[in-house]
């Protein structure tokens, strides 16, 4: 045949043949990225049908980290979510005029990946057609989640995000969890009154908006109680070899190190650093609130203490309900992350209730008239900036399990002797 | 500053200079072993295998799932020396197929040989798309269901592709064309990192505590910190380098590999089987990936996930051409080099750059010295 060509019936035949493979691929392919079920042991989503006087569904939105390296924040979040719609579904679903409107989920994974969090915000809204959004944790990804919900007009309450800038300039998005502001201002309070430690070095994860953040407003914060940075370093989002940077952190000597990043960078931090013969204390943000932590420092992570938005251990009736409907549910135990999203979505409903209209900006004037509400994370005002004025507590890790060390309600104040 | 007051001195100093040294040489220690890899089989194709780093994640993911499988019970130093061979030989199998998949046929041209490893890539997908139906449908488990749908995909490919490619063989030239090549590495590597990920999800996943202790070193007033397991890591990535030094150098199929990685064709004049060489560097190349996986992972500790191999494989490749790709002696040399760097500069004030600094190295060496630190550079003939 002619060298280097086909022939025309060869070139033919490979055409049809690639053709038919793709085909068979294209058909063989039944996964979607936008799925409408849950992930791990939570049972489905709240069913569409009506119930007795059953209305049209109400179609909320949740982004989230249900795979990556923030998995555990978004499946505990979504399981909070997913308990406050099936309880508000038992009911027959949201009231209005008169009507129960049964709510549905519609889930979207964004894979822990801020990239993807404006794709899965613009598929919610474009192809599920949501009236309103949940989501995210990740800071990241609530700003950008958050610019396509403002810019579609859609009304976002972010059950966790504590960058100051998530809520700025943005009058759809709102946030049911305290500010980095404050949370770090509290973690410097409790490292110069509770720990005594006057000199700290600073291990920043450049990569990410709430451990940028919460690094700035810690430094802040620290300057003005009368502390010392000694040392600040950084690291990027896929490091696993912190060890250079430790070493050089080891040298300053510092009374403690902060590492406001999450769980999964923090765990091998800590395990690194005492590897390395590092004793002081390790102190960290609400990113650290995963059991996935104690699994990846083990023993190592004995004497740290980071800041939370509750303590699951807190007696309140409210929230020993929830952490046993939670139990009974998802047959594990809730977490700050779980119970900021059941915080959020009952919020949603209640403002959704309460809405003149079920159109976007009538859902946002009733979300941002939220005052007192009784959250298992404490009692919720929205404030005018559209975040939630809450307190934070300590939490320190001992013989491998989290325990409530302080509640700190004014980082401005000294903290009082106990 | 000290807490007693007195200025950081001499001994602190000595010491972080110290402590930076031992850890850039573990770190430098696992991309050697993934750089040898890269130089070998540069050496005999003249190609860069970009989905080298891939071969890296599978090792730690097979030896993960060999520890927490059923090699659970066993007591945890045979539990290591097991996985270790496991990973080797799995990433060794893994690496060759590859080879015989993707890059033999647009070397040699599409065969009727060919059959058998693209019949074999299918029948995975056949068993992937498959076997959730068939489970279904019958009283199999999840991998029985797979393994079945796969076998029967293979046998019904095995057939239609023989036909095909005896036709499109014939009509059809090997192109050799180096472009071809690179692209369908990058391809192999995202298939591998792509899939791993839509089959395991992308969620960071961690050896259980292999029970490393820290130890304290004094050397006078000298105080250095080295983890058990990370000196252990860097043993036996010693112990597999001399082996490989040793196949190479005193061994038939090191000369032959020595051969084809100097005149291909003198070496197939000479009776060498090329084909069968350039797997086995492969086979060699890989396993030595698949041991650095899972010693990085296992006896380092540290967190993995299906694109781990991204990152570690292109430092690990600046190494190789650090060093000089095509020698083996420079792959470790530059390999140890990037590590002592990485390890400076991420204790320095410039930390933020601790990335970076892989590819100002990269740079630097192709402005100022292309053939790497040992590599000849040998003149071309006409």
């Amino acid at each position: 045949m002619v060298s280097g060509g086909l022939g025309r019936r060869g070139r033919v035949v490979f055409a049809a043949s690639m053709m038919l493979l793709t085909v068979a691929m294209v058909f063989g392919c039944k996964e979607n990225q936008t799925t409408t079920t849950t992930q791990g042991s939570s049972s489905p989503p709240a069913p569409g049908g009506g119930g007795a006087a059953g209305g049209p569904a109400i179609i909320i939105g949740e982004y989230g980290s249900l795979t990556g390296t923030q998995a555990d924040f978004g499946v505990q979040t979504d399981q909070g979510i997913q308990l406050a719609a099936s309880e508000i579904n038992a009911t027959g679903g949201i009231e209005r005029e008169g009507k129960k409107m049964p709510v549905q989920i519609a889930v979207d994974d964004d894979k822990s990946l801020a990239q993807l969090a404006e794709t899965s915000v613009k598929r919610l809204i474009d192809e599920k057609h949501v009236i309103a959004v949940l989501g995210e944790v990740a800071s990241s990804a609530s700003l950008a989640g958050g610019k396509v919900c403002q810019d579609k007009g859609i009304p976002m309450i972010s059950p966790s995000s504590t960058n100051v800038d998530v809520t700025k300039g943005r009058d759809m998005v709102f946030r049911v969890c305290f500010l980095d502001s404050y949370q770090a201002a509290v973690v410097a309070r409790f490292a110069i009154d509770g720990l005594k430690a006057k000199r700290v070095a600073v291990f920043t994860n450049k990569s990410q908006a709430y451990s940028t953040g919460f690094s700035s407003e810690f430094k802040k914060a620290f300057a003005k109680y009368g502390g010392q940075i000694v040392a600040d370093q950084s690291y990027s989002q896929d490091d696993q070899d912190f060890r250079g940077a430790l070493t050089a952190i080891k040298a300053a000597n510092p009374d403690a190190i902060l590492v406001p990043g999450y769980y999964n960078d923090a765990g091998s931090i800590v395990k690194q650093a005492r590897d390395l013969g590092i004793k002081v204390p390790l102190l960290g943000g609400d990113g650290w609130s995963s059991s996935k932590l104690l699994t990846i420092a083990g023993p190592a992570a004995n004497g740290c203490y980071f800041s939370d938005h509750m303590s699951i251990k807190d007696p309140k009736p409210l929230v020993q309900d929830f952490v046993a409907n939670y139990k009974k549910k998802f047959n594990a135990d809730p977490t700050s992350m779980s119970a900021l999203g059941y915080d959020a979505a009952r919020i949603m409903f209640d403002a959704i209730k309460r809405s003149k209209s079920l159109g976007g900006k009538d859902i946002r004037d009733a979300i941002a008239q939220t005052k007192d509400f009784s959250g298992v994370t404490g009692n919720i005002t929205i404030n005018a900036n559209h975040d939630a004025d809450k307190s934070a507590v300590i939490i320190a890790v001992k013989n491998g399990a989290f325990e409530y060390a302080a509640t700190i309600p004014d980082p401005n104040k000294p903290m009082s002797a106990k | 500053m000290r807490k007693d007051g007195r200025e950081a001195g001499l001994t602190e100093a000595v010491q972080n200079l110290l402590q930076q040294f031992i850890n850039g040489i573990q770190t430098g220690a696992v991309y050697a072993l993934i750089a040898i890899g890269y130089t070998m089989v540069y050496g005999v194709l003249k190609f860069i295998n970009f989905a080298h780093g891939d071969v890296y994640m599978v090792g730690a993911y097979i030896g993960y799932f060999a520890i927490g499988g059923f090699l659970l019970h066993y007591n945890p130093a045979l539990q290591d020396v097991a996985a270790l061979i496991i990973c080797m030989a799995g990433c060794a199998a893994l690496g060759a197929f590859i080879e015989r998949l993707a890059y033999r046929p647009l070397r040699n041209g599409l065969t009727k040989g060919d059959a058998w490893p693209w019949a074999l890539f299918w029948a995975l997908y056949a068993g992937l798309f498959g076997g959730p139906s068939l489970e279904a449908h019958s009283g199999l488990n999840s991998v029985g269901a797979f393994a079945v749908a796969a076998v029967i995909g293979f046998a019904l490919l095995l057939p239609a592709f023989f036909v095909l490619f005896n036709y499109l063989g014939k009509r059809l030239q090997p192109t050799n064309s180096r472009l071809n090549a690179l692209i369908t590495a990058i391809g192999i590597s995202l298939l591998i990192e792509n899939q791993w990920q839509a089959s395991f999800t992308a969620t960071p996943q961690q050896y259980p505590d292999q029970g490393f202790k820290a130890v304290n070193l004094h050397a006078g007033v000298i105080q250095l910190n080295v983890n058990g397991g990370r000196i252990a890591m860097l043993v036996i990535a010693v112990l597999l380098t001399a082996l490989l030094v040793y196949i190479v150098r005193y061994t038939r199929t090191g000369r032959a590999i020595r051969a084809v990685s100097l005149d291909p064709e003198a070496a197939a004049l000479q009776g060498i089987p090329t084909d069968r060489i350039i797997a086995i560097t492969f086979l060699i190349g890989a396993s030595l990936a698949g041991a650095a996986g899972f010693l990085n992972h296992n006896l380092g500790q540290i967190y993995f996930k299906p694109d781990v191999g991204v990152q570690l494989g292109l430092k690990a490749f600046v190494a190789a051409v650090l060093g000089g790709i095509g020698s083996i002696e420079g792959a470790v040399l530059g390999a140890l080099l990037m590590g002592l760097a990485e390890s400076y500069v991420g204790g320095s004030s410039l930390s933020a750059f601790k990335n970076a600094i892989a590819f100002v190295i990269l740079t630097a060496v192709l402005l100022f010295r292309p053939s790497g630190l040992m590599g000849r550079h040998v003149p071309e003939k006409v």
